[in-house]
């Protein structure tokens, strides 16, 4: 009896429990889900009226920041610049990083663990540190405010998340799919390169992404490394203008025309973000399907 | 002698699926290397068994995996690599093909010989010695690519191939593996989209583009519906003319029905080697005696 009555209040209990936690992640997934159709709310409210063919199709005139004609053509081409060749870049360096912490230094968990937590440590650096240093080496360097410098530090800035994101997908790779590689025969290039890759491809698209969004969104690392112009660049070595930078000095306006078209700026920037996602979603999910289920 | 009783029975078992193989005309077998394969031959033929195991002995962190480990498996035979699990079954066909070097924390020491020539501590590219083996495992692992470019895989590792031949060989493979009727219409797919059964005959074609001497399997059918099961013993059953296969299993009745050679292991060891036969009918100790009893899981 007493037993019974024991087990049947565990039972509720554990009904409560459940009732409860399903309700917090309920609402904790609504209220994400609301403070993101907020901020896109706010922006398309005000950015719309302002989004014109001229904003994306001009560079800045003469009165531009007064609020006479022109657009942020300089801005967007700049910004596509810099987080195409930012990402790229860390691409190439990142990709055989990662490739390289788990194929050839797969025996040496110490090493690869002691690489993971300085990545880490390297991923919660504030930007604008990366904006410091990046300016400490040019002036070192002699050289000015440019496209190259930015695409430099961006890139040294997501390096951490691309090399991380690449190596989650290959760290959870199981050691049979490794055995089968070198059974064959395979090298260790032939096994990272031709197969390892291969299997994680979803996740190096998702680390692409995540890098371009960051590069593409950070202000402060470009603030003294790329300079700001009304010129779009046409080459490595010219400043170049930003969405991010064009939003920040356009908000700081008090002339209201000029404010609204911050916001512009910025449905701007979210919809190239929100092509280069969908883009990547059909990536991923051709690729996806390849990979070996575990 | 309830003992002999029982495997007598397994034996038959093993005679029928023998008979039943033998009947069926399926010996499409062409070898990329037939030349060179019959000189090796040659030049060994003093040499009794393919594979000899010398004084291996296996250490995880100070314990003992596999204590002297002294084991010859016979060429273009069946040997079944019998005992309970944990027992180190899996251990030692990973020295084999030297996949222990995955797992830094395996010390191994001995000599193993293909062929009559070391390999455990040779100079020689571990590559190229692994190119001897083809594995299958526990669970078949596919590459993350296509049916085709699975097979493929192994032909473009062991030499550049033209398309025109790249075809014909994976159709080859693919019709060893008993897989090409099934796959023929969807080359192109990706393998992972393949049942386990499937999958696993997938891995036995792509091990066999490699064009090794030797087949691995280290329980290939333990993730399998028996009719799958049957079809990787018969497979195995056929390609014995050609290659030498060792096989690991707990299951006793599999062994008792493929096998032509047993090693049993019990706790790291060795316990007993021998044609089956007399493995089976005639056992020396008290442990195998038990095991085949099944008073030892
Ligand atoms: N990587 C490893 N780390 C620690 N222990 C291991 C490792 N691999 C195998 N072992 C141990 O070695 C013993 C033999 O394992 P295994 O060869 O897989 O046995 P079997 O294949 O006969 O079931 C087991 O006790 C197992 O726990
Ligand atoms: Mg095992």
């Amino acid at each position: 009896m007493k037993k019974n009555s024991g087990k049947s209040f565990k039972k509720t209990r554990l009904k409560y429990e459940e009732y409860f936690f399903r309700w917090v992640m309920f609402l904790s997934n609504y209220i994400i889900a609301l403070i993101l159709g907020f901020i896109i709310y706010t922006i398309l409210k005000t950015g719309i009226p302002a989004l014109s063919l001229e904003m994306i199709t001009e560079t800045p005139k003469g009165g531009f920041y007064f609020g006479k004609e022109g657009g942020v053509l300089n801005a967007i081409i700049g910004s596509l610049y810099l987080g195409l060749g930012s990402t790229f870049l860390a691409f190439v360096v990142g990709l055989p990083v990662a490739l390289f912490m788990n194929t050839w230094l797969m025996n040496k968990k110490r090493t690869v663990n002691l690489v993971r937590f300085i990545l880490d440590l390297l991923w919660g650096v504030p930007s604008i540190v990366y904006g410091a240093f990046g300016f400490t080496l040019m002036v070192l360097l002699g050289l000015k405010a440019s496209l190259l410098a930015g695409i430099i530090v961006i890139a040294l800035l997501i390096l951490p998340i691309m090399i991380r994101g690449i190596d989650e997908g290959l760290k959870n790779i199981p050691k049979g799919l490794y055995e089968a590689s070198y059974s064959l025969g395979s090298t260790k290039s032939e096994t990272a390169f031709k197969v390892m890759m291969k299997q994680t491809m979803p996740c190096i698209i998702t680390a692409v992404l995540l890098s371009f969004g960051r590069a593409i969104g950070d202000t402060a690392a470009v603030l003294f490394t790329t300079g700001f112009t009304d010129n779009i660049p046409t080459s490595l070595s010219q400043p170049t203008a930003t969405l991010p930078l064009a939003i920040f000095f356009q908000l700081s306006s008090p002339i209201p025309e000029v404010k609204q078209r911050a916001y512009a700026a910025a449905v701007i920037l979210t919809a190239i973000i929100l092509v280069i996602s969908i883009l990547s979603r059909v990536f991923t999910y051709r690729y996806k399907k390849h990979s070996i289920k575990f | 002698m309830e003992t002999t009783h029982f495997s007598s029975s397994l034996l038959e078992d093993k005679n029928e699926a023998d008979a039943s193989i033998q009947n069926k005309e399926t010996t499409y077998f062409y070898r990329k290397k037939v030349d060179g394969a019959n000189q090796e031959t040659e030049r060994n033929k003093g040499e009794a068994s393919k594979i000899e195991v010398r004084g291996l002995n296996l250490k995880i962190k100070n314990k003992v995996i596999l204590n002297d480990i002294n084991v010859k498996i016979p060429r273009n035979k069946i040997t079944i690599i019998l005992g309970p699990s944990g027992c180190g079954k899996t251990t030692l066909m990973k020295s084999m093909n030297r996949l222990t070097e995955l797992y830094p924390e395996m010390n191994v020491k001995g000599e193993i010989f293909i062929d009559g020539e070391e390999i455990l501590n040779s100079r020689r590219d571990v590559t190229e010695i692994r190119k001897q083996m083809g594995l299958l495992s526990q669970r078949p692992y596919p590459l993350p690519m296509s049916i085709y470019k699975n097979v493929a895989y192994g032909l473009k590792i062991s030499g550049r191939l033209k398309k025109r031949f790249l075809d014909k060989r994976v159709e080859h493979y693919l019709r060893q593996a008993s897989l090409w009727n099934e796959v023929k219409d969807r080359l192109r797919d990706p393998a992972s989209g393949l049942s386990i059964g499937q999958q696993q005959r997938l891995c036995l074609a792509r091990g066999l583009a490699v064009d090794p001497d030797i087949i691995l399997a280290d329980e290939p059918t333990s993730a399998l519906d028996p009719i799958s099961s049957q079809e990787i013993e018969k497979k195995f059953v056929e390609l014995k003319n050609n290659y030498t296969i060792v096989m690991v299993t707990h299951i006793l009745r599999q062994a008792a029905r493929i096998a032509d050679y047993v090693v049993f292991m019990y706790l790291g060891e060795v316990i007993e080697q021998g044609p089956a036969n007399e493995f089976f009918n005639n056992p020396k100790t008290e442990i195998t005696k038990a095991y085949l009893k099944g008073s030892i899981n």
